[in-house]
């Protein structure tokens, strides 16, 4: 039998018995818009957890600190770590800016100064002082941004957290980890205006108001060195200044969270824009050996590597490690979550799947009922010519067609529960002032999976009455009344 | 018109068996019929209920097959036939009249006369055609896309001759075809399948319990009792009637 006799006599049948095949249509349509919801559900929390992390910096990035000893590179060469240690510095952050897939390569900055309005003389903030390289701007937390993020990496401004625009503003301070926005009216006050940043520059020479003159007499000796030749001497006598600078900041950007939060130690309130923070020379934090020996180049404590695809991480991280550093990514992390949402889709799929197990059943149901009513009609369409594969056939595209139609309407079913939930749940988000999500994502391949798996299951379902009907005696069956 | 000759020879059954299970007891229904048509012959097989008529027509059919024995149609043998050989047999050899119609009833008299022709495989366009003449033929080209319901029972059986005749078979097989009509009608009727008989010298073979009906209208009556061959009669009755 051609294509199109079938398709005709198919469908003449299914509008024959249509308000049945209708319920059992829409029986499947059910059982796929619960598949379809669950599993939108897991892939929504999936992308959203995903998104989440991604934008936090962490998925795509990798830590690389020197495995010289944090004593300083003299006591590494004397002890050196296992593998070849190498000093991260200059040379070093831009050989990782050449390797493949790699966006950017920045420091990982963290200094201390003192931070107070320009209009304000007497309340100065001792804090931590953080920068943020170009690419923090996708950050989510620049997503509702009071402000906006810097104009130029080298322009002399700066992005502050709410939190720490209460200070400025001398508001009680929220609880710790609070991300309350400020108002409208506070923030106002802030952005535009001027900050002023006192901190330390690291200066080589001596003579400064703040001398940290690191000198030893001849003949000296020190408990913890274990070298001391005569070229040590000669680094013994190098002396450095620390001085003080104040510097003049627009405040353009007030955050309610940390942006790259992920990659930082403690709390972060100010931030500066990478270049100039660079540029400044500022002692930072943890920079211990490297202010008490000062060295000719400049040494990184951390190199923060952003990669290009997150799927590049691991190879990024074993390049690194090749020439001689050590490196820190939350790959592994990642991979964890991935095989949780795995089993969640899997887990939410099964818990879908039960209510199309049971509309396939609804199609076994109506098909044999069909092959009892229809006894005689399969009798005398084998009398007149109809072989077993084609009332096999007929039957198979009748359900079939039963499972595209409740297919498609539980794909648009899905979507539109989805689409219900979601609005109901941000109704809700926003009236306790969180940001709305996409809870309920539905991506093109889960409408063509949900299609293609309610067509099997229904072809599967079909199998039974079809081969009933297909081996159906003539003779009987033209008897039957 | 009977002959032994295999050249003119339509259909042959030779020791033909057939057995019905009824719990422990074996039924023969059919058992150890020969007999022979040749091309063009209008047979009729006479019995009472139970003498295995039917049976043996639908074994002719390909509607079922012989526990034992040969059923020869056109040279060749139905019982050496895999199941979709037997349909195509039933597609372009046979065609089938039952006593009680037989039409879809959810089809229209075109659709169901087009039935055939689909699983046929006959291109559109031809069936349009093919439909249209098989139901002139019977004289119901006015009622095409009338359902079977809106039909009188002469008027259904002749959709139903349309429909048996559509593919050309070269043997036509009926079984009661007047059964259920008065007998105005199943003359009719009759005639109709002898005029069909004549003209497209197609074999008939016709079931009935009539014996009038088979003398005014068979070449041949074949008697069958107990699904044996009980006695075989040349109509000379018929040859008057057909110069009448």
């Amino acid at each position: 039998m051609r294509a199109y006799d079938l398709i005709e006599l198919a469908g003449r049948n299914l509008r024959e018995a249509g308000l049945r095949n209708s319920l059992t249509t829409l029986g499947i349509g059910v059982g796929v818009a619960s598949l379809v919801a669950m599993l939108s559900l897991g892939i929504g929390l999936q992308k959203l957890a995903t998104r989440q992390l991604g934008r936090s910096g962490l998925f795509d990035t990798v830590v690389v600190t020197s495995r010289q000893d944090s004593r300083g590179p003299r006591f590494a060469q004397a002890a050196p770590v296992t593998g070849q240690a190498k000093p991260l510095d200059d040379a070093a952050r831009r050989s990782f800016e050449q390797m493949p897939n790699v966006a950017e390569v920045y420091p990982n900055f963290s200094a201390v100064g003192d931070v107070r309005l320009e209009s304000n003389k007497s309340g100065s903030h001792f804090t931590v002082v953080g920068t943020l390289p170009q690419s923090a701007r996708n950050s989510e937390s620049f997503d509702d941004v009071q402000g906006s993020f810097f104009s130029a990496n080298d322009a002399q401004e700066v992005v502050i957290l709410s939190d720490f625009g209460r200070e400025l503003l001398d508001l009680p301070r929220e609880p710790r980890g609070s991300d309350l926005k400020l108002t409208q009216d506070q923030a106002d006050q802030l952005l535009g205006k001027y900050v002023v940043l006192r901190y330390h520059k690291r200066e080589a020479g001596e003579s400064a108001p703040l001398s940290g003159k690191a000198t030893k007499k001849k003949g000296e000796s020190d408990p913890d060195d274990i070298d001391n030749g005569d070229a040590t001497q000669a680094e013994d006598t190098q002396s450095f200044n620390l001085v003080p600078q104040q510097l003049k900041l627009k405040i353009v950007g007030i955050v309610s969270s940390e942006p790259n939060r992920g990659l930082r130690q403690g709390r972060t309130p100010v931030f500066l824009p990478l270049a100039l923070a660079e540029s400044l020379d500022m002692v930072q934090a943890g920079e211990l050996w490297s202010t008490l020996r000062p060295s000719e180049t400049k040494i990184y404590i951390a190199l923060i590597v952003r990669v290009a695809k997150s799927k590049a991480v691991a190879q990024v991280e074993e390049d690194i490690k090749k020439q001689g550093f050590s490196t820190f990514s939350i790959l592994d992390a990642s991979k964890g979550i991935t095989r949780f949402f795995t089993f969640l889709d899997l887990f939410l799929g099964i818990f879908g799947s039960l209510a199309l197990a049971v509309a396939s059943l609804g199609i076994v149901n109506t098909l044999v009922m069909a092959i009892l009513e229809r006894r005689r009609e399969i009798g005398i369409m084998k009398a007149l010519g109809a072989s077993d594969g084609d009332v096999k056939r007929i039957f198979f595209f009748e359900a079939g067609s039963m499972g595209l139609l409740g297919g498609a309407l539980g794909a648009g079913l899905g979507w539109t529960i989805g689409r219900v939930i979601n609005f109901a749940t941000n109704i809700y988000l926003q009236r306790q002032d969180i940001k709305p999500e996409n809870f309920w994502v539905i991506p093109p391949w889960l409408v063509g999976a949900a299609l293609a798996f309610s067509i099997f299951v229904s072809l599967f379902a079909g199998l039974y009455p079809a081969s009933r009907a297909a081996k159906l005696d003539p003779v009987q069956a033209l008897r039957h009344d | 018109m009977a002959t032994n000759g295999t050249e003119f020879e339509s259909v042959r059954t030779v020791s033909v068996v057939r057995h019905y299970k009824l719990g422990r007891t074996l039924i023969p229904a059919v058992d150890g019929v020969s007999l022979a048509a040749g091309r063009g012959e209008f047979i009729a097989l006479l019995g009472a209920s139970g003498s295995g008529k039917s049976t043996l027509l639908n074994l002719i059919a390909g509607l079922d097959r012989p526990d034992s024995g040969a059923i020869v149609v056109e040279g060749s043998d139905l019982a050496t036939m895999s199941s979709e050989q037997l349909a195509q047999y039933r597609r372009h050899t046979v065609g089938m009249v039952f006593q009680s119609f037989n039409l879809v009833p959810t089809m229209t008299l075109y659709e169901n006369v087009e039935l055939p022709m689909r699983f046929a495989e006959v291109k559109r366009k031809e069936r349009r055609a093919r439909g249209v003449e098989a139901l002139e033929r019977v004289g119901l080209g006015d009622r095409m896309q009338h359902r079977p319901s809106e039909m009188s029972g002469g008027e259904q059986q002749r959709a139903a001759l349309a429909r048996a005749l559509v593919n050309r078979p070269k043997l036509l097989l009926a079984d009661e075809p007047t059964g259920n009509l008065d007998s105005k009608t199943g003359k009719e009727i009759m005639d109709l399948i002898r005029e069909l008989n004549r003209t497209l010298e197609m074999t008939v073979i016709m079931v009935t319990h009539e014996r009038s009906l088979a003398e005014r209208y068979a070449n041949r009556l074949v008697f069958l009792g107990d699904g044996k061959l009980v006695g075989e009669s040349v109509n000379e009755l018929e040859k008057i009637g057909a110069t009448r």
